[in-house]
């Protein structure tokens, strides 16, 4: 088996499908794409729901369509075929770029590479990263896990369901267990908004008359060998639960979708710094980590609320890759780092490195703190000078902002950019 | 008079708009900020239409289910119906993506179709 590769992607999700696309087309020959499951596609051949392609194929797909597209055309081009090796665990990468990896049939594999791209998607939090006290009956699963067993197994995990956590998948479970005959009895959400998106709030839960609890919790979990009931209260402005509003519910299901969870042990081993927000690389706008030539895109850099943006994300790493390959690359007399201000959670990218002859402008993708209506999102220099702002009629965590800073405003003094959401001025 | 709640999803705002009808006919619709909104409203209130995403059981395949949608949405009621009569139907693998599972469902007119490829196993055991 070849061992030497000028570039070895880490995982066969959406990310790592795209990159290895977009560096094909930007005459990047030799390229490995590595993937622990038996097939390519991530989590997309599970999520059977549509909505996926809005963006990116301006047509509606579900999950596994939107997957195929990308595999079919990885196959479609027979004169640069790109080496997949599936069932394949890749257990170090190393900061000169040597990848050590598993299968059945090789065994153990070393393989060196000139670029290596980080495309390994993230994981569900679980119940013991938020602590529920109670017993510890069956019957508790991440909302993924479900999915897994009713879309790719065949099995119902349960039959009342609670589901703790309105991020997009929970709901999405929500609406899944229903059709499939269980009886979904509440989605509790800690917080006072939704963290999924709106339309999934919609589709899945009033369609069906599934009750969302702002602002309430499970306190407790009770159950000798399978879950029996849970209790929830609501929460006060601290997230505590409050005396005396708690109310039991009974249940053998307990679906949680309370935040996904970069999955970059390999990154940090490979001595990546981590955005301690994100949980994912800091990054240039290439998407190029700290690492020279060691990139990373999709859910393991930030979590993406659509795969159509892990998409978008995981080309500009394929040209970046192009680039750095060919030596094609001029840095900035300083690098700018981009600083997240008032109200904002995180930007990604969080510096700008490169020098790019014609680029007119670099989009920034951020998270908001707390949602926010009628604002301006603001590029302040180091005095404090804005340098360019943008009006968003609505900012909500659950969906990811994006504006484009354009490239006249990168003056080579320039070391800092803030960005913020301020209120609107009245004009 | 009748009032209804619609949240519009055509985009993050969500506006909550609320829609008077008088014998099945809208009078008038509040609380949307663009004309999306209306365009939203309108069908909502007429006929809302979904996309139903679920599984039909594979005999002989390399998964035991395919992933199949109907290919167009059909009215938001006969959702847990067409579920009822999705459940008793089986396909023998292979299965192409983009196949038609059943076709004119539940007298809808619309195509049921599968959304994946399933490889065809001679003996029933996965590894």
């Amino acid at each position: 088996m070849k061992l030497e590769y000028d570039l070895v992607i880490i995982g066969g999700g959406p990310a790592g499908l795209a990159v290895a696309l977009e560096a094909r087309r930007n005459t990047v020959k030799d390229i490995l794409l590595l993937e622990r499951d038996k097939y390519l596609g991530g989590i997309l051949p599970q999520c059977i729901h549509n909505g996926f392609g809005l963006q990116y194929f301006k047509e509606e797909l579900t999950g596994p369509e939107y997957a195929q597209r990308f595999i079919d055309q990885l196959n479609h081009d027979n004169s640069n075929k790109v080496d997949i090796k599936t069932e394949t665990m890749v257990i170090k990468v190393t900061s000169d770029k040597r990848i050590v990896a598993i299968n059945r049939d090789d065994g153990l594999l070393h393989i060196q590479a000139k670029a290596v791209v980080l495309a390994m998607g993230c994981r569900e939090r679980t119940r013991e990263a938020i602590a529920i006290p109670g017993n510890r009956p069956a019957g508790i699963f991440t909302a993924g896990t479900a999915q897994r067993y009713i879309n790719i197994e065949g099995y119902i995990p349960g039959r009342e369901v609670v589901v703790l956590g309105s991020g997009d998948i929970g709901m999405i479970m929500a609406r899944r267990m229903t059709l499939e005959g269980a009886r979904v009895k509440a989605v509790l959400e800690i917080m006072p908004f939704s963290t999924g998106l709106i339309r999934n709030k919609v589709q899945c839960l009033d369609d069906f008359n599934i009750p969302l609890k702002f602002n309430h919790t499970i306190t407790r979990i009770e159950g000798r060998k399978r879950v029996e009931r849970v209790t929830v209260a609501q929460v006060d402005k601290n997230l505590q639960a409050i005396p005396g509003t708690e109310e039991e519910i009974s249940c053998d299901t307990i679906l949680l979708s309370v935040g996904l969870i970069p999955e970059n042990e390999l990154t940090g081993e490979a001595g990546i710094e981590l955005d301690p927000v994100t949980r994912g690389a800091i990054v240039n706008e290439n998407r190029e980590t700290e690492i020279e030539g060691i990139f990373a895109c999709g859910n393991v850099l930030h979590v993406h609320d659509l795969a159509d943006f892990v998409t978008e994300e995981g080309e500009i790493v394929g040209r970046a890759v192009g680039e750095y390959l060919k030596k094609n690359r001029k840095f900035r007399p300083q690098s700018i780092k981009i600083v997240p201000g008032d109200n904002i959670a995180y930007v990604v990218p969080q510096h700008i490195d490169f020098i790019v002859p014609g680029r007119r402008k670099i989009k920034i993708f951020m998270r908001v703190k707390k949602p926010a209506e009628r604002v301006r999102i603001t590029f302040k220099n180091d005095k404090g000078e804005i340098l360019a702002s943008y009006k968003k009629a609505i900012v909500t965590p659950g969906e990811m902002v994006s504006v484009y800073l354009p490239e006249v405003l990168l003056e080579d003094r320039l070391k800092n950019i803030t960005v913020s959401t301020e209120e609107e001025t009245k004009e | 008079m009748e009032g209804k709640e619609i949240i519009c999803v055509s985009c993050p705002i969500g506006c909550r708009m609320t829609i008077q009808s008088k014998d099945g006919k809208i009078t008038s619709i509040i609380g949307n900020a663009c004309p999306k909104g209306i365009k939203y409203a309108e069908e909502e209130f007429i006929n809302p239409l979904r996309i139903l995403p679920t599984t039909v059981k594979v005999i002989g395949g390399e998964l035991p289910l395919v992933s199949v949608k109907t290919e167009k949405a059909i009215p938001k009621r006969l959702l847990l119906k067409a579920m009822v009569e999705i459940a008793e139907i089986e396909v023998k693998a292979p299965v192409k993506i983009g196949q038609v599972i059943k076709d004119n469902l539940m007298g809808t007119g619309v195509s049921l179709v599968a959304t994946r490829n399933i490889k065809r196993v001679d003996s029933n055991l996965r590894s």
